[in-house]
């Protein structure tokens, strides 16, 4: 076949126009324009709908899906609309992943909102890391984590224990018993409230883990009555957290002598284990629904109006919903052609909101979140009341533990 | 020495929960030879029922407990009749057809009710603690206690001292003989679903004020129910009640030495190894073949 140079010139604009369509990164300098393209910003909302932590991730999801409904119905951002891109990971950290990456990869999500468990922050890690994405991360945590590509918006544990376990022992003794679920963040917990106690002179009378999802404390109880501690300091989560406190009052002990200390009990567990079985115990965090704040009352009504009026608010929820409105200040500040993880990243370092639980504010160094710890004690209505609250917001640390390392913008750093 | 009496008392206290969710099955899986993956799931009817009935009929957890065991008797025998009635001496899709049912019955509590734990109170009149020689007992754990001897009593009666456990037991020992001697075997088997089931849901119902109700609750309970009554023996209701107490004992008093993940693991190697050994579970009441 002779080839005229007029077919030749056909077939290498045909060539191009494939190449343009099918390599668009060849030619367009930004891929990322795709992602905000038509007046929409597309964003990931993974948290299970249903498997084991379903119980806690479900009110996550509603959260999420509520600040994103203010943002749009009050013009979304400059004019673009957030697009949530629901997806159920289903309480598997291996579909964790799965979803991850097509959120990540398939839709084109400029961030992801997910997680409940560190299992399941870990198995997704890998996606963000990889693809250069950005997650927002609500929930409390055990620190000891420094990714480029996660935003924690919850506490880390300098910032529910700083304040709380000098408080215990001042109030209830030095003898503290440490229960918690058998995974990494009652551990890591565990270990940083050991430290805290040696500094301020208390002591460890029991050291111990149940399996999760564990429903049967009466040996544990027994062992509470055979060792007398001033405090329980429980990190118990999930559905044990229920039923720990229900046979804690059934075997008739008394929370005045021996009160249970928890990072993990929020109106949630309490809605469902009951005001009477809360009553009398302590939580440290850094919010809670009763907290008074004109902004805070806004979201308990917004919340309640929304997703019915038997809803409680507690300390991740509110997380979840900050940080989509941090997410919203970040994206703001960027060209609508700017709209890409890395640019919402960098928007977002030591960005501010006034938060529910007060002024919050994003650390550069390590994306964790200034928060304003406090400590409450639950009452038979089975709402908090606020006894302590800090005087200024307190900064996250993640390696609070581990004194040789750092969480800095380049990484984790080494002292010596 | 205090403490080895208040450890008894636990085990019990344990072995009579583990009574409770394993006698449903144990009729079930011994008469008629049907492994029940969605028993579990019946528990977890009987706790949804009891904060049903609390929730919108204001009625407490002792006054709906007859309801909640006709209700789920009745869902178990609707369950026998459409499905389990149709696969009969095909074990291997029962035990399809029963996690089918059991992931159809878990989904349809989620998207009726939400996936959010629910709360069922403990009857106030056994929320406190009462003296047991001299040790402190939890008034409820004891009822609990009480409650899972009669059950078990009940259930004992019914199978050796009653006519439709007569007829049971002779299906049980040769179908084709019993239904020519005139004895209704779909029917006898339905009820017997439907008692199991409807046993399972008293279980569930029972626990929740101890314990905390969800959709995917059944779970545990299913696993703790077949060790019982495969450590116990099938067709043995007494080498259930055996069973259920040795293991409360085992797993309390190893959690109270060491710790409940020790405990679930030691627990669990003890019966696999007792299987290896003695594969008829400790109990067995000899039937012709």
């Amino acid at each position: 076949m002779r080839i005229s140079r007029r077919t030749l010139m056909k077939n290498a604009a045909a060539l191009g126009a494939f190449a343009g369509a099918g390599f668009p990164h060849i030619w367009v300098k930004n891929a990322d324009l795709a992602r905000a393209a038509g007046g929409e910003i597309k964003v990931g909302v993974l948290f299970s709908l249903t498997g084991t932590t379903a119980i806690i991730e479900e009110s996550l999801n509603k959260a999420t899906i509520l600040a994103i409904e203010e943002i749009n119905a009050a013009g979304g951002i400059k004019g673009s609309k957030i697009v949530p891109i629901i997806e159920d990971p289903a309480s598997d950290p291996a579909t964790f992943s799965e979803k991850a990456r097509k959120l990540v990869v398939g839709d084109k999500c400029v961030s992801v909102f997910g997680s409940y468990t560190s299992a399941s922050r870990k198995a997704v890690l890998p996606v963000f890391e990889r693809q250069n994405n950005l997650y927002w991360y609500p929930t409390l945590y055990e620190g000891r984590e420094c990714s480029k590509n996660v935003v924690y918006t919850g506490a880390v544990p300098n910032q529910q224990q700083d304040e709380f376990v000098p408080w215990l022992i001042k109030k209830f003794g030095k003898k503290f018993y440490l229960i918690g679920s058998n995974y990494i963040y009652p551990k890591e917990e565990n270990n940083y409230c050991k430290k805290l106690l040696e500094k301020y002179g208390g002591e460890v009378v029991a050291e111990e883990y149940v399996p999760l999802g564990h429903s049967e404390f009466s040996s544990v109880i027994n062992k509470m009555r055979s060792t007398q501690p001033n405090v329980i300091f429980s990190t118990v989560v999930g559905d044990s957290v229920v039923a720990l406190h229900r046979q804690y009052r059934a075997a008739g002990l008394d929370p005045e002598k021996m009160p249970m200390a928890s990072l993990t009990t929020s109106e949630n567990e309490v809605a469902a284990m009951g005001g009477e079985a809360a009553a009398g115990h302590f939580t440290s965090a850094p919010y809670f629904q009763v907290y008074k704040s004109p902004e805070n009352e806004k979201f308990v009504a917004a919340y309640q109006k929304r997703w019915g009026a038997d809803k409680v608010t507690h300390f991740v929820s509110e997380a979840c919903y900050f940080q989509t409105y941090l997410f919203k200040q970040a994206v703001e500040k960027l060209a609508t052609s700017d709209i890409a993880p890395p640019t919402i990243r960098d928007a977002v370092k030591g960005a501010e909101t006034i938060a529910p639980q007060g002024k919050v504010r994003i650390e550069p160094e390590n994306l964790h979140t200034w928060l304003w710890p406090k400590i409450a004690q639950c009452k038979s209505s089975g709402q908090f009341e606020i006894l302590v609250e800090a005087k200024e917001w307190l900064k996250p640390v993640p390696y609070a533990a581990y004194p040789g390392q750092v969480c800095t913008e380049k990484g984790l750093v080494e002292k010596s | 020495m205090d403490q080895f009496f208040e450890q008894i008392i636990t085990g019990l206290s344990i072995g009579s929960i583990l009574l409770l969710v394993a006698l449903g099955l144990s009729i079930i899986y011994g008469s008629m030879g049907i492994i029940n993956l969605a028993h579990g799931e019946f528990v977890m009817l009987g706790a949804y029922t009891a904060w049903l009935f609390q929730t919108y009929f204001g009625l407490g957890l002792l006054a709906s407990l007859v309801p909640i065991f006709i209700a789920v008797a009745v869902i178990g025998w609707i369950i026998e009749r459409l499905v389990l009635s149709l696969l009969h001496n095909r074990p291997l899709d029962t035990i399809l057809a029963t996690w089918g049912v059991g992931i159809m019955l878990q989904q349809g509590i989620r998207l009726m009710f939400g996936s959010e734990l629910r709360y069922v109170q403990m009857p106030p009149s056994l929320s406190d603690s009462v003296d047991v020689f001299g040790l402190s007992v939890s008034s409820y754990r004891m009822f609990l206690f009480i409650v899972a001897i009669a059950l078990f009593a009940a259930t004992w009666f019914l199978m050796n001292r009653t006519t439709i456990g007569m007829k049971l037991r002779a299906i049980m020992q040769d179908r084709s003989v019993a239904a020519s001697f005139g004895i209704n075997s779909r029917r006898v088997y339905g009820l017997t679903f439907g008692y199991g089931a409807g046993l399972a849901g008293l279980a569930g119902a029972l626990v929740s004020p101890l314990k905390s109700v969800s959709p995917d609750m059944g779970t545990g309970y299913v696993i703790d129910a077949f060790m019982v009554v495969v450590l116990g023996g099938v067709q043995s209701l007494g080498g259930t009640v055996a069973s259920a107490f040795i293991l409360g004992e085992l797993s309390g008093g190893i959690a109270f030495l060491q710790n409940d993940t020790v405990a679930k693991a030691l627990v669990l190697i003890a019966i696999v190894v007792l299987i290896r050994f003695r594969p008829e579970g400790l109990f067995t009441t000899r039937v012709r073949a």
